[in-house]
């Protein structure tokens, strides 16, 4: 069902276009990284602060604050982008190992930024110029943190196809994990 | 007339190591992207608040001075990664156009931001709370262009 589906996304004519284009499509994954810088950017440094090691004299809420705005822009051009790139080539990046892993810590780390934000937020006004923030405000910065950082790794290795489908043999759990139905030569 | 020396680059036992490696390009890619990550938030944090947007409750100079050793770890790691992979394809390097605009511009981002932009974020604009302020503004706007011509040439080695 979802696969007859991304097949034929794939097939549309722009997103054949799209990975096709001389321009278009380097232009869009540069769009995608270089907001890395503003996205990832600024959340780990509102991370590091909720840590307490980093700017432990700038209150929290200036970043969860002030800074926020900044860092939603650059969600919405990350996901903008990001949709994109995955229309470009769905059937591919689906059966992807490091593309599910990826959307997974995602996953993660959006609860982890709900469950901050209904939570240990909501007192902000209390610990606000804490140099160390309590404990629910840096396990939600840790893991902010190390689920951002795997994004990034596991995103980047996307652009490798050693476990892709069509490159057999793999051992079971690696096509298990692509979703790979073997048995008829390779991606299905 | 440099080619003789990326030539020798590649030839290097770093070099040679990361281009017959699998898993080394990409993990050190990946590494490079994190220091990108952390670098984007370091320099943003402060040139943002010269533009009058961000942090704008917080006196320049406090957070520049804290976003410092940041800033240098990240720089320290980027060129940590950056090295092993430049000399894994340095012969590709040196006939790429990309890569030239970056090592020209990263200079001149490096001496803005420690020359320039660190004395007027942390001396002159030490005591500045309020908004705008068009030196403050100028700063800002060239260093986020420097930098961003830093990274969009990186990125664009890749494609070219």
């Amino acid at each position: 069902m979802i696969e007859r589906f991304l097949a034929w996304l794939g097939e549309t004519p722009w997103s054949i276009a799209l990975l096709e284009s001389l321009y278009a499509w380097p232009f869009v994954e540069s769009a995608h990284v270089l907001t890395l810088g503003l996205f990832v950017g600024t959340t780990a440094m509102m991370d590091l602060r909720l840590l307490g090691i980093a700017f432990r004299r700038i209150p929290v809420t200036a970043f969860t604050g002030r800074l926020l705005p900044w860092t939603r822009i650059g969600f919405v051009i990350m996901t903008a982008t990001g949709l994109l790139l995955f229309y470009s080539q769905p059937l591919r990046y689906y059966h992807n190992v490091f593309f599910r892993v990826k959307v997974l810590v995602l996953i993660l780390a959006g609860v982890n930024a709900w469950i901050f934000h209904r939570g240990a937020h909501r007192s902000a006004g209390v610990w606000d110029w804490d140099a160390r923030p309590p404990r629910a405000a840096r396990i939600a910065g840790a893991v902010s943190l190390t689920a951002w950082a795997l994004v990034v790794i596991t995103g980047r290795l996307i652009a490798y196809n050693w476990f892709d489908c069509d490159i057999q043999p793999q051992p079971a759990w690696v096509n298990w994990m692509a979703g790979c139905a073997v048995a008829v030569g390779g991606a299905e | 007339m440099l080619e003789p020396f990326f030539r020798w680059c590649e030839a290097t036992t770093i070099g040679q190591a990361v281009a017959q490696s699998v898993w080394a390009f990409p993990i050190l890619e990946a590494v490079h992207l994190i220091g990108l990550c952390v670098l984007g938030g370091a320099l943003l944090v402060v040139d943002l608040r010269l533009l009058g947007a961000g942090l704008t409750n917080q006196p320049i100079a406090r957070i520049a001075r804290h976003a410092r050793p940041w800033l240098i770890g990240s720089l320290v790691l980027m060129v940590a990664t950056g090295v092993p992979l430049f000399l894994s394809e340095a012969i590709k390097a040196y006939y790429n156009t990309s890569f030239w605009v970056k090592m020209c511009t990263l200079p001149v981002a490096l001496a803005f931001t420690f020359g320039v932009r660190e004395r007027v974020a942390r001396r002159e604009l030490a005591d500045e709370l309020a908004g705008p302020h068009a030196k403050g503004r100028l700063v800002g706007a060239v260093s986020l262009a420097l930098w961003f011509t830093v990274a969009a040439a990186g990125r664009w080695i890749g494609f070219s």
